[in-house]
């Protein structure tokens, strides 16, 4: 393991994604990746009393079924890392206290699903463990209550807001395996470029995600072609935009390639979701259930995942500061 | 009843309608353009309703198109300010105080009242669109 | 496209990028909604007056029902999406008042009542209530002071 360049790290060994497990809600339930996820809910309270409780009950599920996919029994498991958007992340904490597992709980925003993907591949490269779990979980609703109004309240929402998907995905690293392996990870810097409106997330974190990939290929001398897939985590189709736009004025044509996981989840036109996905478990559901699946299939060989975060909250925002953006890259192949 | 539809003047209901629905489309337009919070329209109109009330303009407002007038929240402003004039006439100074709830009283307590039975029988839902 | 170097610059491009809210269509939807909303509160106001009430009576009368109704089309899970389609012709309205009332109360009843439903119950109301009773004081306060007809400027 070394750094190479200014911020990317390669991994000498490759580490495997051992196995990956996701639970989506019944909006994504209905969307046009439903067929690649472990479980479909039918409602989102998922029979517990409130919708803080269902997210932590989402990602307990999903790190309990990663771990009975993944063969591996939990006391093999050295640690594991979590996160979600609600406050101190009382999902992940909740939902994980009786895992039994040393855990750390990791705050990204929506970039936590990525974060803890390369924390995990650090810790089995270095030797400090063999199998490190990570997972990250989101709900529509408790997103909502917490970040902007009640469900009940009648009010329209903007064209280019995006729609918290409800889920959980959790996946095991591994320094032994046969792939897919994680070859190098870009940490992203802090970036932001001034945007205030909450309701614009892809916009106020498309910068962050553009530093991101073109540190990724400065640093490793890859271009664009080099991967099959290129994937933003929650972008939705504004945000996706921006990122093909400003490439371009460096030099870089991603338009064959690029993609973004709140632009895969939804259909838009059919389910209303204006400009796509977000939260966290839009990047975790989608590679867990889509994109881990298309790796396996060999219909990917290398993909570039790059999940974003807006790293404000409600408090931010009333006192009107900028949302600043971050996305950390991964680089995964066959 | 028939005598009860007959004492209608439809005018009136065409004049309520066109005046309430002027006054929503300047909210609409205030959303879509300037990204304000549909809860910031709700203060800017309460307040907006209770400086026209007290001026004596929203009156004409209300004399013209009734219900048009008094049923969006700028009414509920104007209603605030109509009745700390009168209780100022009744009382004087107390009465800037007493007045305004008192006069809308009965729309503060029916919607406290009704929010608290809601949340007793319903729990909210997700949009399913 | 030139590189995007300051904020500004990339504030103009988003605001380029980003789609404008279908302004005619809700417009025109939230006309007829609020107008019809209204027109129900005139039809309610005309019984009353009709039964012998006074106008102020009425008034109330009319303002509580059309409260009751929203708060129950709330609770039935319905007025968000009435609000959805209408935007500000159901929020405007006093409806929308109550909406704004019951929905809070509806999604922090897992806090427990007190703190959840009594507490949070004002988080998009209360503003509503706190400036609208101050500008009614002080309207009254300027009226005593002044405390001629004079005040009433048209």
């Amino acid at each position: 393991m070394q750094k190479i360049g200014k911020q990317t790290i390669k991994f000498d060994k490759p580490q495997t994604i051992l196995e990956t497990a996701s639970i989506v809600g019944p909006k994504e339930a209905q969307g046009p990746l439903a067929k690649y996820f472990d479980n479909l809910l039918e409602d989102e309270f998922w029979g517990e009393k409130t919708w803080e409780k269902a997210e932590s009950k989402l990602i307990k599920q999903a790190v309990n079924l990663v771990i009975t996919k993944s063969g591996i029994p939990a006391d093999l498991i050295d640690f594991c890392f979590a996160g979600d958007l609600l406050n101190q992340c009382i999902s992940s904490s909740f939902g994980l206290r009786e895992l039994n597992i040393p855990y750390f709980g990791i705050f990204g925003a929506c970039s936590t699903f990525v974060e803890g993907m390369i924390l995990s591949s650090i810790l089995t490269e270095s030797g400090a463990a063999n199998n490190v779990l990570f997972g990250a979980s989101s709900h529509f609703c408790s997103a909502e209550k917490q970040f902007r109004f009640p469900l009940e309240l009648g009010n329209q929402r903007p064209p280019s807001s995006q729609w918290t998907v409800t889920g959980a995905g959790a996946a095991i690293i591994s320094s032994s395996g046969n792939g897919p392996f994680v070859t190098y990870a870009t940490p992203g810097k802090i970036v932001d470029k001034g945007i205030k409106d909450a309701n614009n997330m892809g916009a106020a974190m498309a910068p962050a995600a553009v530093d991101t990939i073109l540190s990724h290929f400065k640093d490793t001398g890859r271009n664009p072609s080099y991967y099959d897939a290129i994937i933003t985590g929650d972008l939705g189709h504004i945000g996706k935009e921006i990122v093909i736009e400003m490439l371009q004025t460096y030099g870089y044509n991603v338009k064959q390639n690029y993609n973004d996981c709140g632009v895969l989840m939804f259909d838009k036109e059919k389910q209303d979701t204006h400009s796509g996905g977000s939260g966290c478990a839009c990047c975790a559901t989608v590679f867990s259930g889509y994109l881990f699946n298309k790796l396996k299939e060999g219909k990917y060989k290398k993909i570039l995942l790059i999940a974003t975060g807006a790293l404000m909250n409600s408090t931010s925002s009333q006192q009107g500061e900028s949302i600043p953006g971050i996305a950390h890259a991964i680089s995964i192949e066959v | 009843m028939n005598e009860f539809f007959s004492s209608l003047n439809i005018m009136d209901y065409v004049w309520c309608f066109i005046v309430g629905g002027l006054i929503c489309v300047i909210g609409q337009i205030l959303i879509d353009k300037t990204k304000i919070t549909s809860a910031r329209i709700l203060v800017l109109f309460v307040t907006l309703g209770a400086i026209l009330g007290g001026l004596g303009i929203y009156q004409y407002i209300v004399d013209f198109a009734g219900a048009g007038a008094t049923v969006p929240i700028t009414g509920f402003g104007y209603n605030l300010a109509k009745g700390a004039i009168k209780g100022v006439n009744e009382l004087g100074l107390v009465g800037a105080f007493t007045g305004g709830v008192k006069a809308a009283a009965g729309g503060i307590a029916a919607a406290v009242f009704f929010g608290y039975v809601a949340s007793l029988i319903s729990k909210p839902k997700m949009k399913k669109q | 496209m030139d590189k995007i170097e300051t904020n500004k610059q990339y504030q103009d491009y988003v605001d380029k990028k980003t789609p404008n809210s279908p302004i005619i269509k809700n417009c025109f939807n939230a006309f007829w909604v609020g107008g019809l909303i209204c027109s129900i509160g005139q039809l309610i106001l005309d019984v009353c007056k009709f039964r012998g009430f006074d106008t102020e009576v009425s008034g109330t009368i009319s303002s509580i029902i059309l409260i009751g109704i929203s708060a129950f089309l709330t609770g039935l899970n319905l007025f968000n999406k009435i609000g959805k389609f209408a935007g500000a012709g159901s929020i405007v309205p006093i409806t929308g008042f109550s909406n704004s009332i019951v929905s809070p109360a509806m999604e922090y009843k897992s806090e427990g009542y007190v703190m959840g439903v009594g507490s949070k119950m004002f988080t998009v109301a209360g503003p509503v209530l706190v400036f609208g009773i101050s500008a009614s004081i002080i309207v009254g306060i300027i009226y005593l002071i002044f405390n001629t007809q004079s005040i009433t400027l048209v």
